[in-house]
């Protein structure tokens, strides 16, 4: 079914990772990020998965969903480590068969490239597991706050990309059911060649559409209706609020940032 | 041998994660060809998991669904017939109209049931007369309609496979009382007319007594009791127990009873209670 696609999937849980500053987290995650692509050495690697591993276990979230996360991004995967595999040129060579061609440097750079995108989603899907999109929305409208002064309308994005968010979860019930209701009337979307089942996809998609346009029409009634006005003088109900835990946790990331670097300049 | 049978059924919604529910558990049930029955339970009670498991949309996590003995989830059994043979109406089910044209959005089930152009034709006259849509409406385009009219549309849409078994998910929310009574009123005619098995979800007491044969109280996921009007509604106090309204005219007469008028059994129609009432202050045996 389509209800249990998990990629970007909060996942709710009592942990101290769940209670942090969003805004935080979005940093932390960012310096990782810059982390494991600054690090040319496997230290890096090694540092990023004690990240990811500590930040799962004080999630609570179960490994599981975390290497679930990981589904998604297969045929990328592959693709990078095929082209790596096959591409760069260094060192000696392993196998040749007419102008296909591994060499050791190849091997060594696919490897690293797989394991730093498989860390990459892992953490990325920490943050989205351990985070509400809408209190995630909240945090990135924060962060770019300061770029209001360049009249960049800051708020009014923030709020399209919440009401973005805030829908998928109901179109995608809404697809549900409107597939089951056309299956039930005999639609069929499994067989059939390519051209036959984008032709039976009709039935779904535009009813689906009509619904899209209501509610937009009833959601712009509503807020109309309650004197919506955008950003200026806007106060929240929830207000992002960061403690001890927050400094701490981006103390310690800069901390191990800081030592991939060093070890980065020494090693490599 | 019952029509439509379900042993054991159980479904469960998301499992092994944080929002995993059972919304519908170990229910058996027996319906028989040619009965109406109406399906009463709160919001959340599953009873639209358990009609979407008995035309096969939803695979249970345990138990079976058996139609005409057979289960359908059997290896081998080609599901879309079976849903061809239990035609499901969802609820708000004018979402789904989709065609240009009131006639082709009728026509859609039974085009895929692969029947030729006469008898799609008769099937969608037949329906759209059946549900009260007037001839000049088939040529027009569904997103025109009222409410009420689109509704009626998707009502015939299911009703023109000819299902043996009409299993309807709230066909008169969100409608008003005359519109309700409306779409209930033929609905009845039709099922005497075709002798087919129809079962209808609600959660108004209201409008399902008056129409059905046997009816089924699902609570929690579970059946509370499944059988006739008379005998549910005896059973008032456990109803409202559960958070369910007991039919307004049968509230009446209980507290008619509560103060030592006796009746001679449960009332559930208003025309029944008119008559007692009438037979009662004029002094004579009730007709009916």
């Amino acid at each position: 079914m389509l209800k249990d696609i998990t990629l970007g999937q909060y996942f709710p849980m009592d942990s101290i990772v769940h209670k942090m500053d969003a805004r935080y987290k979005i940093i932390i995650t960012m310096i990782f990020l810059v982390m494991l692509f600054w690090g040319q050495h496997p230290t890096a690697l090694i540092a990023g998965f004690l990240f990811v591993t500590a930040a799962t276990a004080l999630s609570k979230i179960p490994p599981k969903m975390v290497i679930k996360s990981l589904k998604p991004i297969i045929p990328i995967l592959i693709i990078t480590g095929l082209l790596n595999l096959f591409m760069l040129d260094g060192g000696d060579t392993l196998f040749q068969w007419k102008f296909l061609k591994i060499t050791e440097q190849g091997v060594q750079t696919s490897v690293f490239m797989l394991l730093r995108i498989c860390l990459l989603i892992a953490g990325t899907s920490l943050l989205t597991y351990t985070t509400s999109p809408i209190v995630l929305t909240d945090a990135i409208e924060s962060l770019l706050s300061p770029l209001k002064k360049l009249n960049l309308p800051v708020h009014e994005l923030a709020m399209m990309m919440t009401i973005a968010l805030r829908f998928i979860p109901t179109l995608i019930e809404e697809t549900d059911k409107i597939m089951a209701a056309q299956k039930a009337r005999g639609a069929d979307l499994e067989s059939g060649s390519i051209f036959q089942r984008a032709h039976a996809l009709v039935p779904i998609l535009i009813p689906l559409f009509v619904s899209a346009f209501r509610r937009a029409e009833e959601l712009a009634l509503a807020m109309e209706c309650r004197c919506y006005h955008g950003g200026e003088g806007r106060t929240r109900l929830r207000v992002l609020k960061s403690g001890l835990r927050d400094y701490v946790a981006l103390a310690l990331t800069l901390l191990l940032f800081a030592a991939v670097v060093t070890l980065n300049a020494l090693l490599y | 041998m019952p029509i439509l049978e379900a042993k054991d059924l159980t479904y469960t919604y998301s499992i092994g994660s944080p929002f995993e529910k059972t919304a519908v558990d170990h229910i058996n049930l027996q319906i028989e060809q040619g009965e109406f029955v109406g399906i009463i339970g709160h919001t959340g009670s599953g009873k639209s998991t358990l009609m979407q498991m008995m035309n096969g949309l939803l695979k249970p996590t345990a138990g079976s669904v058996l139609l005409d003995g057979r289960d359908i989830w059997e290896k081998g059994t080609d599901r879309r017939a079976v849903r061809f043979q239990v035609g499901l109406v969802f609820q708000y089910p004018e979402y789904q109209l989709f065609e240009e044209t009131v006639y082709k959005d009728i026509a859609f089930g039974p085009k895929n049931m692969g029947l030729d152009e006469k008898e799609i034709d008769r099937r969608v006259r037949e329906t759209a007369e059946a549900v009260g849509l007037k001839e000049e409406l088939l040529e027009k385009a569904p997103y025109a309609l009222s409410g009420g009219q689109k509704r009626r549309v998707a009502i015939a849409g299911v009703m023109a496979m000819e299902p043996r078994v009409l299993i309807l998910d709230e066909p008169t929310a969100g409608l008003d009382p005359k519109g309700r009574t409306k779409i209930l009123t033929q609905l009845s005619a039709y099922q005497k007319r075709t002798g087919c098995t129809v079962m209808l979800v609600s959660h108004s007491m209201e409008d399902v007594a008056k129409y059905v044969s046997r009816l089924l109280v699902l609570s929690h996921a579970k059946v509370v009791c499944f059988d006739t009007p008379a005998n549910v509604f005896a059973r008032g106090d456990e109803l409202e127990k559960i958070g369910l309204a007991l039919p307004q005219i049968t509230r009446v007469f209980r507290l008619l009873r509560a103060r030592g008028i006796s009746f001679p059994d449960e009332v559930y129609t208003v025309k029944y209670g008119a008559e007692l009432l009438r037979a009662r202050l004029e002094g004579r045996e009730p007709q009916c």
